[in-house]
C-alpha cells in the first residue's frame, strides 16, 4: 500500500471519524431509534438514550480522538507548531 | 430577603462582574478588538465558545422543548451538538491556520473576489442580526418576570451592559465576560436540576436521574412519565410525531447550520496555534454537553412534575384533578405574565389538563364531562418555573435569572462583534476605503459595534413577529451558504472563484426561497406549511440540509467547467493544511 502523504493520513482519519459521527447519531438516534428501543440501558430505551445522551457522549470522545491522533501524525511528519 | 431584592442583587452582581472584565481587558489594536490578539487559551476559549453558542434559547427554551416534544426534540439535541464535530475535524483549525480576522475574509481571499467576500458578509449579516432579535427578546422576558421591570427598561439595560464591554473590549472583552457568564449560566443551570433530580428520583446527577426509577413508585422515570401522558392523550415521551425523514434533515441542517455560523467560527480565530482550535473545539463541546446532558432531564422532570400538580389523582375522576382554588403560588406569578392560562370550561371549579386534539382521548373526556383542556401552558417558562414549581430556596431562582440573562447577553455580544467586524474589515478596509489606518479601522469597529447594539435593542423592543420563522431561515442559510463555500475551498484545489459563488446564491436562494414558500417571513406563504405540501417530506426547518447539497454539487459542476484557481491561491489552500512550515 502506498505510503499516505500528511493530508492523506489526515482525511482517512477524518473519514473513519465522520463515519463513527454518522452511526451514533443519524444511525442509531434516528434510522435505526426503534430496532435498538427494542432494548434497554438502565431505565432508558437504547435508541431513545442514543438520541438524546449517547450521541452527544460520543460526538465528544470523537474530537478528542483526532486532537490526539493528530497530534501524532503532526509530530511524525514534522509539521507540529513546537 | 425578598425574591424581588435577592434578584436584584445577584443580577446587579453579575451585571457588576461583566462590566469590571470590560474595563480589565479593554482593546488596543484591532488584532484585539477582532481576535483578542490570539492570546486566548484553549480552555477559555472553550467556555467563551459554548457561552456564545447557547443563547436564550438554549437557557431558557430548550427544556421546555424537550419537555412537549420527548423524543422529536432530539433533532435540537443532536443537531446543536454534532455540528461541533464537524468544526473541529473539518474547518477550524485551518481558518485559524489561515490567521487573518473574519469568516468573509477567507472566502473573499480563498475565492480570489471581493465578490465572494460581500455575498459572505451579507449572509453574516442577515444570520447574524436574526439571532439577536431573539437574544433581545429573551433578556425583556427574564427582566419582566424577575425583576418586574418594563420590558423596555429591560432591555435597555441589558443594551447598555452589551454596549460597554463590546464596544470598549471588543473580543477581547467578550471572551472574558463570555468565560464568566458561561461560569453564571451552568451553574444556575444545573443547581436546580440537581436538586430536582434529588426530589423525584433520589440520584444527584441529571443524566443519571434521567434513566433512574421515581422515589415511591419503583418505576423508571421515563416509563412513569409515559404513562402519565398517554393516559392523559399525549403522545408518549420516549415516542415521537416526527416522520424519519424530516428528522434526519433537520438533524443534518442544524448540524451543518451550527458548524457554520459566523459567530462561532470565529471563536476559533483567537488562539494561539492550530492544535488549540482543535482542542479547544472539544473543550467548547464539553461545556455545552454539561447542559445539552441535562436539558433532557429538566424537561422531562418538569414535565412529569407539572402534569401530576395538576392531574393529582386518577385520570376522570372527580377528584382527580386540581381545585383552581388550590392552585400553588407560582401557578399564580405565571399567571400575571399571561404565559400560563386557565379557563374552566366545563365549570367545575377543578383544572383538566389534557389533549384534546387527540380525537379518540377527546371523546372519552367528554363522557366523563371534560369540556376541553383548560390550562395553556408556554414552553418558555418551563426552566424559569420550574425552580418555583419544585419549592427551590430564593437564591436558587434569583440565579436561574442571572443565569438566563448571562445566555441572552453572551450570545448578543458575540453577533454584535461579528456583525461589526464585517463592516469595519470586511467593507469598509477591504472594499470602501482600503487606504484607512489601524486606529481608524478601530474606531469604525467600535462605531458599528454601537450602531449594531442600537439596531439589535429596536429589535428587542419591536420584534418581528417572525423571529421563530427566521430562526429556521438563519441555520437554513448559514448551512446552506457558508458552510459548504469553507469546506469545499479547504479540501479542494479545484474549486474557483465562478463554482463558489454560483454554488452560495443557489443555496442560498433554494433555501430562503423554500422556507419564504411555506413560511411567508416578510410576505404571505404561497402554501401550507404541512407535511403533505413538502419536497420530499422536508420540513423548512430541515431544508437548509438539501440546500447545502444544492450549493455543493452546483460549486463542483461550476468549477469544473471553469479555469482552476491561480497558483497563490492554490498555494495557499495548501498552506493552511499544515499547521507549520510551508506546506507540501
Amino acid at each position: 500500500m502506498k505510503k499516505l502523504s500528511y493530508w492523506g493520513e489526515n482525511i482517512r482519519l477524518i473519514a473513519i471519524l465522520l463515519a463513527v459521527w454518522f452511526v451514533i447519531s443519524f444511525g442509531c438516534g434516528v434510522l435505526l431509534v426503534d430496532v435498538l428501543n427494542r432494548f434497554t440501558l438502565g431505565g432508558f430505551k437504547l435508541g431513545f438514550w442514543f438520541a438524546q445522551q449517547g450521541s452527544m457522549y460520543g460526538f465528544l470522545v470523537l474530537i478528542f480522538v483526532y486532537v490526539v491522533l493528530m497530534g501524532r501524525i503532526d509530530k511524525k511528519h514534522r509539521v507540529s507548531e513546537d | 430577603m425578598s425574591l424581588q431584592t435577592l434578584t436584584y442583587i445577584v443580577v446587579g452582581l453579575s451585571f457588576a462582574l461583566y462590566i469590571g472584565i470590560a474595563f480589565w481587558s479593554k482593546a488596543r489594536s484591532t488584532g484585539d478588538f477582532y481576535v483578542a490578539g490570539k492570546h486566548v487559551h484553549p480552555v477559555a476559549n472553550g467556555m467563551a465558545t459554548a457561552a456564545d453558542w447557547m443563547s436564550a434559547a438554549s437557557f431558557i427554551s430548550l427544556a421546555g422543548l424537550i419537555a412537549y416534544l420527548g423524543y422529536d426534540s432530539s433533532v435540537y439535541l443532536m443537531g446543536w451538538t454534532g455540528g461541533y464535530v464537524l468544526l473541529a475535524l473539518l474547518l477550524a483549525p485551518y481558518l485559524r491556520r489561515f490567521g487573518k480576522f473574519t469568516v468573509p475574509e477567507f472566502i473573499g481571499e480563498r475565492y480570489y473576489s471581493d465578490a465572494a467576500r460581500v455575498v459572505a458578509v451579507i449572509c453574516l449579516i442577515v444570520i447574524s442580526f436574526t439571532y439577536v432579535a431573539g437574544q433581545m427578546r429573551g433578556v425583556g422576558i427574564v427582566f419582566s418576570r424577575f425583576l418586574n421591570v418594563d420590558i423596555s427598561v429591560g432591555l435597555a439595560v441589558g443594551m447598555g451592559v452589551v454596549f460597554l464591554y463590546a464596544v470598549l473590549g471588543g473580543m477581547k472583552g467578550i471572551t472574558y465576560t463570555q468565560v464568566a457568564q458561561y461560569c453564571v449560566l451552568i451553574f444556575a443551570y444545573t443547581v436546580p436540576a440537581v436538586f430536582i433530580s434529588l426530589q423525584v428520583t433520589g440520584v444527584a446527577v441529571p443524566q443519571v436521574a434521567f434513566g433512574s426509577d421515581v422515589v415511591n413508585g419503583g418505576e423508571s422515570l421515563l416509563t412513569t412519565l409515559d404513562r402519565i401522558v398517554t393516559d392523559l392523550g399525549f403522545a408518549a415521551f420516549t415516542g415521537g410525531a416526527k416522520d424519519t425523514v424530516d428528522v434526519f434533515f433537520i438533524t443534518l441542517a442544524l448540524m451543518i447550520g451550527t458548524a457554520g455560523l459566523p459567530h462561532v467560527l470565529v471563536r476559533f480565530f483567537t488562539v494561539p496555534k492550530v492544535r488549540h482550535a482543535r482542542v479547544s473545539a472539544g473543550y467548547a463541546l464539553l461545556f455545552i454537553a454539561i447542559l445539552y446532558t441535562t436539558a433532557p432531564a429538566v424537561g422531562a422532570l418538569a414535565r412529569l412534575n407539572l402534569t401530576t400538580t395538576i392531574q393529582t389523582g386518577p385520570v376522570f375522576e372527580e377528584t382527580g384533578n386540581l381545585r383552581y382554588e388550590e392552585r400553588p403560588g407560582w401557578f399564580r406569578t405565571w399567571e400575571d405574565t399571561g404565559l400560563l392560562r386557565f379557563e374552566d370550561k366545563n365549570g367545575d371549579g377543578r383544572i383538566q389538563y389534557y389533549n384534546d386534539a387527540n380525537p379518540e382521548f377527546a371523546e372519552r373526556a367528554e363522557a366523563n364531562g371534560w369540556r376541553g383542556n383548560e390550562l395553556t401552558v408556554d414552553r418558555d417558562i418551563i426552566v424559569l418555573a420550574n425552580p418555583e414549581i419544585a419549592g427551590l430556596p430564593n437564591w436558587v431562582i434569583a440565579l436561574v435569572a442571572a443565569g438566563g440573562i448571562a445566555a441572552a447577553l453572551s450570545t448578543a455580544a458575540g453577533l454584535l462583534l461579528v456583525i461589526s467586524a464585517a463592516v469595519s474589515h470586511d467593507l469598509i478596509k477591504s472594499v470602501f476605503a482600503r487606504n484607512i489606518s489601524e486606529r481608524a479601522e478601530l474606531r469604525a469597529g467600535r462605531i458599528s459595534a454601537g450602531v449594531a447594539v442600537l439596531l439589535a435593542g429596536y429589535l428587542g423592543f419591536n420584534p418581528p413577529g417572525f423571529v421563530a420563522e427566521v430562526v429556521a431561515l438563519a441555520f437554513g442559510l448559514a448551512a446552506a451558504s457558508l458552510f459548504p463555500a469553507i469546506l469545499l475551498g479547504i479540501l479542494s484545489l479545484r474549486v474557483n472563484k465562478q463554482g463558489a459563488i454560483a454554488g452560495m446564491l443557489s443555496g442560498l436562494v433554494f433555501t430562503m426561497g423554500y422556507i419564504i414558500w411555506f413560511k411567508g417571513v416578510f410576505v404571505e406563504p404561497f402554501a401550507a406549511n404541512v407535511p403533505g405540501n413538502w419536497l420530499f417530506g422536508i420540513s423548512p426547518e430541515g431544508i437548509g440540509a438539501l440546500g447545502a447539497g444544492i450549493n455543493l454539487a452546483v460549486t463542483l459542476i461550476v468549477s469544473a467547467l471553469t479555469p482552476a484557481p491561480p497558483a497563490p491561491v492554490q498555494a495557499l489552500v495548501r498552506r493552511i493544511r499544515v499547521p507549520s512550515g510551508s506546506g507540501s
